[in-house]
């Protein structure tokens, strides 16, 4: 019998495989931030243990920390302490960290692809759930716990059983004026918060084949939205050209080598998996979540749902929710009005996202009430949008254009939604106090927050007319 | 060290909701700190607190289900981020076992690190449960670890699964970092073999 991309990823890093214990499986690369890892540094120090490989560790400073001024210093003391702990255990233990200094500073999903540290046919872990976006390369990569993070640090494995796995094949064509993000909404809206759960995914098909490498991201990034433990999507030549000339991809022989290695990464014809679903991507309309999950979606053509409207099993939620977001049941999407736009975070922050955003306001302007910000996924996002003069098209319409990091993603910082506020955000999280504490999230592409700035309520972007952009700079 | 764990009897609470994510049970603003301890008062914050006062319609605030250390959840709980705060301030707050239909992988995963028992019992099993903890006050329910089993004193009983290796975990509290450690030589010959394709260099700040 064949196997399965993640069973030949899983396989490759099996370091002993127990009878009695789950395998001990090899992690290539170990992602850390400043918000899980305190913890698993203080149990190395309480233990004297040190950090096995801190070649094989990256860190970076992303969730906590503040998108204004880098010059100033922080308002916030306690998350100040968070990340002066992160710089004192990289140097304790020879970790190589992008500080707040560094020009390749960024999220952290956002920043390991780019640099080419992510690559096919890894082991990837992080203390973050969003860990699934590097499956977009072929590589099994898994959110955490704390506990875990001190594991991997102290013997670079990890104790794992192996997952389920799980096909889904979309067929059709993404219709245009939709988005890799109106996709993986309409999947997990279809098969709710909760489909996936203890299964590896590999998304297969035409449709992904087409996706480029940053949208690929924006897939995988949601896998755990519906309680995926991994995502996969097979590496390709649209993979290996993302790849090549990256700063920490292999160059030369050593590339030709890596290469033979990772074309390998494939489903066999004849692997089973357990269970397969098949998705038409056809139909899929540009989204926006009702909820207070990512699977309560619809398109942007409907109206908000009746709960009597739902399965039985999902009334009571839907209700619960309805009333969390002040949402009254028929009522058109593109008539909710809006008080804050995000467009960032590691599942729409990167180039292309700000581009396709940049393309829609360009010639606009943001709506008076309403505050719309822009966060770049990293350093290296931020300097390229600034050079395309993306930046100006934003400053230009009234965005707050801001420094790289997680910010209105989760609310860590400053950047939050206050109580009964909403939010158009092209995050992955519509949890209730996600944002802010009572604040209102509707989850929808770059472009259709780029719209909603605009207009000051959700809009259908297919209708969209686009203006040239100006000349820049002089 | 965390307390093993064998067998347990304590009180239960019903926390009728779906899909309850970490970040409800652990809201961001507590995530800052740098201790593994003290996150109990901040338990479902959101939920609990209002103006700084305990919010009478939350199930844990009310009277009958204080000191409860049981609780009956629905499906998905732990659903979201990874973040280890959430069985963190589970188990502060005095929670040892969890009931529910489902849950998500990785909370599951953490809080056999906590000396959490997460149970996963059928729809109806948890419906019968959810059911008698709302008809009859100071309701207890008793886990026995060896033999699988959640059992009440009006006749329940229903059978739960866990790995063995899970299981020993909470009834020993073993130290999974030095037992992977004993493994030493595999991982050093593993890694002469594996080929990896990126160098990092080590932090040029680094103080060892
Ligand atoms: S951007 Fe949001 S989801 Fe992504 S890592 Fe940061 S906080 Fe997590």
């Amino acid at each position: 019998m064949g196997k399965t991309l993640y069973d030949k990823v899983y396989d490759r890093h099996v370091v002993y495989q127990g009878e009695d214990q789950p395998s001990i499986l090899y992690i290539d690369l170990h992602l850390i931030h400043e918000v899980t890892s305190p913890q698993a540094f203080e149990g190395l120090r309480m233990n004297n243990r040190v950090v096995s490989r801190p070649d094989r560790t990256v860190a970076t400073m992303d969730h906590s920390i503040p998108t204004t001024d880098r010059s100033l210093p922080f308002r916030d003391e306690v998350a100040k302490k968070q990340v002066k702990t992160l710089e004192e255990n990289c140097r304790e233990f020879g970790i190589q960290l992008f500080d707040l200094e560094s020009e390749n500073q960024g999220i952290v999903h956002v920043i390991a692809p780019e640099l080419g540290i992510t690559q096919p046919g890894q082991t990837i872990v992080c203390g973050d759930s969003h860990t699934s976006t590097h499956g977009a390369f072929g590589a099994l990569a898994f959110g955490i716990g704390t506990s875990e993070v001190e594991h991997v640090l102290a013997t670079q494995t990890l104790k794992q059983d192996k997952a389920k796995t799980l096909a889904i094949n979309i067929m059709g064509e993404l219709p245009k004026g939709t988005s890799a993000k109106d996709l993986i909404l309409s999947i997990i809206g279809k098969y709710g918060h909760d489909f996936a759960t203890g299964h590896v995914i590999e998304y297969r098909g035409e449709v992904i084949q087409n996706l480029t490498m940053e949208e690929r991201m924006t897939v995988c990034n949601m896998s755990i939205e519906m309680g995926g433990r991994a995502g996969l999507i097979q590496p390709d030549e649209v993979t290996f050209n993302y790849l090549k000339d990256k700063q920490y991809a292999p160059k030369g022989e050593q590339w030709e080598e890596a290469l033979s290695e990772w074309r390998l990464l494939y489903t066999d014809d004849d692997a089973v998996f357990d269970q397969i679903v098949e998705f038409d991507a056809s139909e899929v309309v540009p989204q926006v979540t009702w909820g207070t999950n990512p699977g309560q979606g619809a398109g942007i053509t409907d109206v908000v749902p009746s709960p009597e409207d739902l399965p039985i099993s999902q009334r009571k939620a839907a209700e619960k929710a309805l009333q969390y977001m002040g949402l009254q049941s028929g009522t058109p999407f593109d008539s909710i009005k809006l008080d804050k736009v995000f467009i960032g975070s590691c599942t729409n922050s990167r180039i292309e996202d700000l581009r396709k955003a940049a393309k829609i306001v360009s010639g606009y302007k943001v709506t008076d009430s309403l505050h719309a910000l822009v966060v770049p996924g990293s350093q290296t996002v931020k300097r390229q949008a600034e050079e395309e003069g993306l930046d100006q098209v934003f400053i230009k319409a009234g965005f707050d254009w801001r420094e790289s990091g997680c910010s209105m993603c989760l609310g860590m910082n400053e950047d939050i939604v206050l109580e009964g506020e909403r939010c158009a955000s092209t995050s992955n999280r519509n949890f209730e106090g996600r944002q802010g504490k009572g604040a209102r999230t509707h989850l929808v592409s770059p472009e259709m927050a780029a719209a909603a700035a605009i207009k000051g309520h959700f809009v259908d972007v297919r209708n969209w007319v686009t203006k040239e952009r100006e000349e820049v700079g002089s | 060290m965390i307390e093993p764990f064998t067998s347990f009897t304590g009180t239960a609470v019903p926390l009728d909701v779906d899909n309850v994510d970490t970040d409800a049970i652990i809201p961001k603003q507590f995530l800052k700190r740098t201790e593994r301890t003290g996150y109990g008062q901040f338990l479902f914050f959101d939920w609990r607190f209002e103006n700084g006062k305990e919010r009478q319609d939350f199930i844990l605030n009310q009277d009958r289900y204080q000191g409860a250390s049981v609780l009956l959840a629905r499906k998905n709980f732990g659903c979201g981020s990874s973040r280890e705060h959430a069985p963190w301030a589970l188990s502060d707050y005095g929670f040892r076992v969890i009931i529910a239909p489902s849950f998500a992988d990785i909370f599951y995963n953490n809080c056999f690190k906590n000396g959490i028992l997460p149970i996963v019992l059928s729809e109806a099993d948890v419906d019968m449960l959810f059911q008698r903890t709302n008809e009859k006050r100071g309701y207890q329910l008793s886990v026995d670890l060896e033999s699988q089993r959640v059992i009440d004193s009006h006749g329940f009983e229903a059978y739960f699964e866990v790995t063995p290796y899970r299981k020993r975990l909470l009834q020993k509290g073993l130290d999974e970092i030095g037992s992977t450690l004993e493994f030493k030589d595999k991982i050093k010959s593993f890694e002469e073999k594996h080929r990896i394709y990126y160098r990092i260099d080590r932090n040029e700040k680094a103080s060892i």
